[in-house]
C-alpha cells in the first residue's frame, strides 16, 4: 500500500517549477495598498483567536504541573504567532511558519525522543522513578499480620468532614469495643459515647463527627496514607469500611541504599546502572526505575548475535519487498494509465472507477482477506486454481504472496497519479514525435517515461519509504512466517520493522528503549536511500524541465 | 488604518480568546460541583464489560454520594493503563484478565487487595490462586474460563476418552465423507499455545515447574527439556506429515466457522464458541479434553478476568471500597455473566445461574483439572516462540532441533 505524501495534485505539477500563469509578484508598494476584505479580516480573526484559545487551554495544565520552562515557550510563540499576523512584514514567514511549526510538533519532537528514549532503558519494569519503584515494592508488600483480626472501619473526623482531623474508629468484630486511631495509635472509647450499627459500623460517637463514604471519598488521600500504628504491626484501611493489621514487610534504607525484607533478611542494593534492585545472587526485583543506559542498546543491535544474525538477510528482502512493492505498483498502474489515455480507448470513465475500487476499500480489512484466501486448505486462491500450494509454508510463496497482495492494494494509487500526470505532458510533443517517424514505443520510451519520471518520482521515493516500514502488510498477513524450525524470531517475510517489533514486544514486556534504538537504526537506512534518491531526482530534473 | 486594522485584529483576538479562557474556568467548576459532594472513581473496562458494569457503577455512586465513570477502552486495555498510570492519568479501578498481573506489577500499576477470609472463601479457589501473585491477592475474580471439547452429537454422540478415540471416530467420519475434518482446534501459520497447550501436557511438557509456594518459577522452564521433546513427537504425529489431525490452515478465524459448517465434529475451543454454535443450531455437547492413551490428563489453561484497584489512581480509598466490597456481591457477578457468559468466579454467582444454563456446568467441569494460565512476566516470552515451534512442528519440521532452538531463544529473552 502506498500513501498519497502529497495528494494527486503535485504529480500534475512538476516540482520546482512555476505554476503556469501565476502573477508576476507584487511590489512592496503594492502589497501595502493591498485591500482588506471582510472575510480575510474574519478569517484572520477567526485563526489568530483560536490560536490564542488553545494557547490559554494548553496553559492551564502547565501552569498545575509547574512546567515554567514550557509556559514560557508557549507564551513565546503565541506572542511571536501573533506578532507575525499583525504586521505588514515577513510575508514569507507567514506562510511557512504554519508548516514549520507542525514539522516541528509533529515530525522532529517525535525524532528527537524516539532518539533521547534510545539512550534509555525504557521498558516494562523501567517507566518511572527510583521513587516510585521504592513505593511501589514497599505497597506490594504489606500483608495481613497473620492471625491478626479484621475490624470494621468508620471513618470519622474531629470537627468539621472537609478539614478537620481524620482518625479511624475501628469495631473490634470479637467484642464489638471500639476504638479511635490516629497516627499515635489506638485508644479504646467508652461503649455509652458510641452508637455501633449490626455489622459493626459506628453511626456516631461523641466528639467525633462520622463521614459518609461521598465525605471520606473526597478525602481518600489522607485515607489511604493514614497508618495508625499498633503493637503487631499497623491498622491501615482496606476501603472505607474495613481495616486490618498489615505491615510492609519489604523497606527501603537509604543508608545502604536498599530494600530490606524484615521476615527474611534479605537484601536487594540499587544498581543504577540496571535501574533495579538486585540480591547478591543476582536475583532482581521486578520494580525496577528508568536509567540512562549511554550505548548499550545501540551495540546491542550489532553486537547480539540474535538480532545481527539474521539482520543482513533480512534487509536484503527488506529492499526486494520494497523495491517490488514501487517498482510493481508503479509499472501496472502506469501501463493501465497509458492504456485509458489512448484516444481509441471507449469506457474509460467506468474502468477508471473499478480500478480505483481497491483503493477506496480500507487496507487493514483487505489484508486480512487477502490472508485467508491464502489458507492452504480453505483459500479461495487454492480452491480456485485447484492448487495445492501451501502459501505462507515455504519461503518464496509467501515472499511472492505477499507482494502480490500489495501490488492489488497499491496500483490504484499509482494509476490515479500516473493518469494525473500523463494529462500534463502536452499531446503536441507526442505527436511531433509521430510525425518524425517515432514507433509508439520509441515515443513512449523518449518522451512520456522520462516526463512521467520527472512528475512521479519524489513519489516513488515516499512510497518506497512507505513500503520499507509496511508494518501492517506484513503484520497482517503472515506475520513474518515461514520461520525456520530452528529459529522462532526472524521468518522469510519478516522485514526489519516486523523483525524488531519480536525482539522489542515479544520478551519479558515492552522494552522501548531498545525498540527506538532499532528505530533510529531503520531511520538512518531510509534517510539516506531517500536522500540519494532525491538528489537523483534533482539531476534528472535539471534535464528534462 | 494599518493600525487600525491591527487593533480590530487583536482585539477580537483577544476576546475570543477570554471565552476559551471562560470556557476553560467554567469546565472544573462544573466538575467541582460533584466533588464537594464526594469523590469521583474512574473504571476502565473493554467494551462489553463497560455496558454490563454501568448500571451498578451508578447504583455504587448514588446510594454512596459519589461519582463513578466507566470508561470503554476498546483496544489494547493493559498497554494504555499502564502509560496511563504512568503519566497519572490512569482510572482508578481497571477490569481485566489476571495474566496482566505480573507486567502491572513490576510496573507498579495495581496495589494488592486485602481481602477478609470469608470473602476469599466465597470464590472458586482455582480463580483466588489465579490472582494470586508473589503471595499477594491482586485483584478480585469475577468470571473463569477454559478450553473444553465440544462435539456435534449427531456426528460423534460419545465423548471421546482418549485423543486416539477422538482421532479414530474422526477419521471414521471423514472416511464417510461425513466431514472433511478429523478436528478443528486452531493452529495457524504460526500455531497458538493456549489451543495445543492440553495436548502438550497430556503429552507430559510443562512450561514452568513451581517453586516452594506453589508460584511458577521462571528459572525452571520446561520448553527444551527431553519431556517437552517427547510431548512434541506426539503433537507432530497428529501433524500434517502425520495422521493429519492437526493442520495449520485451521485458524482462529475459520476454526469455529469450520465446526459450525459441519466440516468438522469436533472443536477445541472455549464458552465464547458457544453461541455461534447455538446459532448455527447445531447440538452439541461439552466435555473434557481428552488426553492421550497412557498418557496424562490433558489440562487446559484457567484464565480469570479479575477487578483491580490501580496504585496510581486519584481515590484509592474508594477504589478498594468498591473492589473489595461490592465487586465480591453475587449481584454484579450474575449480571456480568448476563452480558457475556463466562462461569462466575464467585460460588454463589455461579449456582444461580448453573441451573438455567447446563454449559457452564460442563466448562467448569472441562477445566476441574486445569492449570491456572502463568501470570508471571516471563509468560510474554512463551507465547510467540513456543506458536511457532508448535506450528513447525505440526508442519513436519524435526521435534528435537525445533523445540530445542525455541527452549534456546525464549530462556534468552527471560531475564
Amino acid at each position: 500500500m502506498s500513501t498519497p505524501l502529497s495528494g494527486p495534485g503535485s504529480a500534475t505539477q512538476a516540482p520546482g517549477r512555476e505554476p503556469a500563469g501565476s502573477p508576476p509578484p507584487r511590489s512592496r508598494a503594492t502589497r501595502d495598498h493591498a485591500p482588506i476584505t471582510l472575510t480575510g479580516l474574519a478569517g484572520k480573526v477567526l485563526l489568530l483567536g483560536l490560536t490564542a484559545g488553545v494557547a490559554v487551554w494548553a496553559a492551564f495544565p502547565l501552569v498545575a504541573a509547574e512546567m515554567w520552562v514550557g509556559l514560557a515557550l508557549l507564551v513565546a510563540s503565541t506572542a511571536g504567532l501573533f506578532y507575525l499576523y499583525l504586521t505588514r512584514r515577513h510575508v514569507p514567514a507567514k506562510y511557512l511558519v504554519p508548516g514549520t511549526l507542525f514539522l516541528i510538533a509533529f515530525q522532529v519532537i517525535p525524532v528527537l525522543y524516539t532518539a533521547s528514549t534510545a539512550f534509555t532503558n525504557f521498558g516494562d519494569g523501567h517507566r518511572g522513578s527510583k521513587d516510585d519503584a521504592i513505593v511501589a515494592i514497599e505497597s506490594s508488600s504489606v500483608t495481613q499480620v497473620p492471625g491478626s483480626a479484621e475490624y470494621a472501619l468508620t471513618i470519622a473526623t474531629t470537627g468539621d468532614p472537609a478539614t478537620g482531623a481524620l482518625v479511624f474508629l475501628v469495631t473490634d468484630p470479637g467484642t464489638g469495643a471500639v476504638s479511635v486511631g490516629d497516627s499515635d495509635g489506638l485508644r479504646r472509647l467508652d461503649s455509652a459515647d458510641v452508637t455501633v450499627a449490626t455489622g459493626g459500623r459506628v453511626t456516631a460517637a461523641a466528639g467525633y463527627t462520622v463521614l459518609n463514604i461521598g465525605q471520606a471519598s473526597s478525602r481518600s488521600k489522607e485515607i489511604t496514607d493514614l497508618v495508625v500504628p499498633t503493637p503487631g504491626g499497623a491498622l491501615r484501611s482496606s476501603g472505607l469500611s474495613r481495616a486490618y493489621e498489615g505491615k510492609a514487610v519489604r523497606a527501603y534504607d537509604a543508608a545502604c541504599d536498599c530494600v530490606r525484607d524484615a521476615e527474611t533478611g534479605r537484601t536487594w542494593t540499587a544498581d543504577d546502572e540496571a535501574g533495579a534492585f538486585v540480591a547478591a545472587d543476582g536475583e532482581r526485583l521486578a520494580q525496577g526505575w528508568k536509567v540512562n543506559a549511554g550505548l548499550t542498546n545501540f551495540t546491542r543491535v550489532l553486537t547480539d548475535k540474535n538480532v545481527s544474525g539474521p539482520f543482513l538477510s533480512t534487509l536484503i528482502w527488506n529492499f526486494a519487498f520494497a523495491i517490488g512493492s514501487t517498482g510493481g505498483t508503479f509499472l501496472l498502474g502506469m501501463l493501465i494509465a497509458v492504456a485509458l489515455h489512448s484516444a481509441r480507448m471507449r469506457g474509460t470513465n467506468l474502468y477508471r472507477v473499478l480500478l480505483v475500487l481497491p483503493y477506496a476499500m480500507p487496507s487493514f480489512a483487505m489484508l486480512l482477506a487477502w490472508r485467508d484466501m491464502f489458507n492452504a486448505d480453505f483459500g479461495l486462491i487454492n480452491n480456485l486454481f485447484g492448487l495445492d500450494v501451501d502459501w505462507f509454508g515455504q519461503a518464496w510463496t509467501a515472499r511472492f504472496a505477499v507482494i502480490l497482495v500489495q501490488l492489488w492494494l497499491g496500483y490504484p494509487y499509482m494509476f490515479l497519479v500516473a493518469t494525473g500526470a500523463l494529462q500534463a505532458i502536452p499531446r503536441e510533443l507526442t505527436e511531433a514525435t509521430s510525425v518524425d517517424g517515432a514507433s509508439p514505443w520509441q515515443s513512449f520510451r523518449a518522451v512520456t517515461l522520462p516526463l512521467l519520471l520527472v512528475a512521479l518520482s519524489p513519489l516513488l521515493i515516499s512510497s518506497f519509504a512507505f513500503n520499507f516500514n509496511n508494518f501492517n502488510a506484513i503484520y497482517l498477513t503472515t506475520d513474518g512466517a515461514p520461520f525456520p524450525a530452528d529459529n522462532p524470531t526472524n521468518g522469510a517475510t519478516d522485514l526489519l520493522i516486523t523483525y524488531t517489533y519480536r525482539l522489542a514486544f515479544g520478551g519479558q514486556g515492552a522494552q522501548l528503549g531498545f525498540a527506538a534504538g532499532i528505530s533510529v537504526f531503520i531511520f538512518a537506512i531510509v534517510a539516506v536511500v531517500s536522500a540519494v534518491g532525491f538528489r537523483r531526482t534533482r539531476k534528472q530534473e535539471e534535464v528534462y524541465a | 488604518m494599518r493600525i487600525r486594522t491591527a487593533g480590530v485584529v487583536a482585539l477580537f483576538a483577544l476576546a475570543l480568546a477570554a471565552s476559551g479562557c471562560g470556557g476553560d474556568s467554567d469546565e472544573p467548576a462544573a466538575k467541582d460541583t460533584p466533588k464537594a459532594a464526594g469523590g469521583k472513581m474512574v473504571i476502565w473496562a473493554d467494551d462489553k464489560r463497560t455496558a454490563a458494569l454501568k448500571p451498578f457503577a451508578e447504583k455504587f455512586g448514588q446510594e454512596n454520594g459519589v461519582t463513578v465513570e466507566v470508561q470503554a477502552v476498546s483496544k489494547d486495555l493493559q498497554t494504555n493503563f499502564v502509560t496511563a498510570s504512568q503519566q497519572g492519568s490512569g482510572p482508578d479501578v481497571v477490569v481485566g484478565a489476571h495474566d496482566w498481573i505480573g507486567n502491572l506489577v513490576q510496573n507498579g500499576a495495581i496495589d494488592p487487595v486485602q481481602l477478609a477470609a470469608d470473602q476469599k472463601s466465597a470464590f472458586n479457589a482455582t480463580a483466588v490462586k489465579a490472582v494470586t501473585f508473589n503471595g499477594q491477592l491482586y485483584g478480585v475474580p469475577y468470571a473463569q474460563e477454559n478450553l473444553a471439547l465440544i462435539r456435534n452429537t449427531e456426528l460423534a454422540p460419545e465423548a471421546p476418552k482418549t485423543i486416539e478415540d477422538l482421532v479414530a471416530k474422526g477419521k471414521q467420519l471423514t472416511a464417510s465423507k461425513k466431514v472433511t475434518e478429523t478436528l478443528c482446534l486452531q493452529v495457524g501459520q504460526n500455531g497458538d499455545a493456549y489451543h495445543i497447550y492440553p495436548l502438550y501436557s497430556s503429552a507430559g511438557g510443562y512450561l514452568f515447574g513451581t517453586g516452594a509456594n506453589g508460584d511458577y518459577d521462571p528459572k525452571d522452564l520446561g520448553v527444551g527439556k527431553p519431556e517437552s521433546i517427547e510431548a512434541f513427537k506426539k503433537i507432530g504425529a497428529l501433524g500434517e506429515k502425520g495422521a493429519g489431525v492437526l493442520k495449520r490452515s485451521i485458524a482462529d478465524t475459520n476454526s469455529i466457522a469450520t465446526f459450525t459448517g459441519k466440516k468438522c465434529a469436533y472443536l477445541v475451543s472455549g464458552p465464547w464458541a458457544v453461541a455461534d454454535v447455538k446459532k448455527a443450531g447445531i447440538s452439541y455437547d461439552i466435555s473434557a479434553i481428552p488426553g492421550f492413551a497412557g498418557g496424562r490428563e490433558a489440562q487446559p489453561f484457567v484464565g480469570v478476568q479479575a477487578f483491580y484497584v490501580a496504585a496510581k489512581g486519584t481515590n484509592k480509598a474508594l477504589a478498594q471500597e468498591f473492589v473489595a466490597n461490592y465487586t465480591t456481591t453475587p449481584e454484579l457477578a450474575v449480571a456480568l455473566y448476563n452480558a457475556e457468559p463466562r462461569p462466575p468466579a464467585l460460588t454463589a454467582a455461579l449456582d444461580q445461574v448453573k441451573g438455567a444454563d447446563a454449559d457452564l456446568a460442563k466448562f467448569q467441569e472441562a477445566g476441574r483439572n486445569g492449570q491456572v494460565l502463568p501470570a508471571i512476566p516471563a509468560m510474554a516470552a512463551i507465547w510467540d516462540p513456543f506458536g511457532k515451534a508448535e506450528a513447525a512442528v505440526i508442519g513436519g519440521a524435526d521435534p528435537t532441533s525445533t523445540i530445542t532452538a525455541a527452549g534456546k531463544t525464549i530462556s534468552g529473552q527471560i531475564k
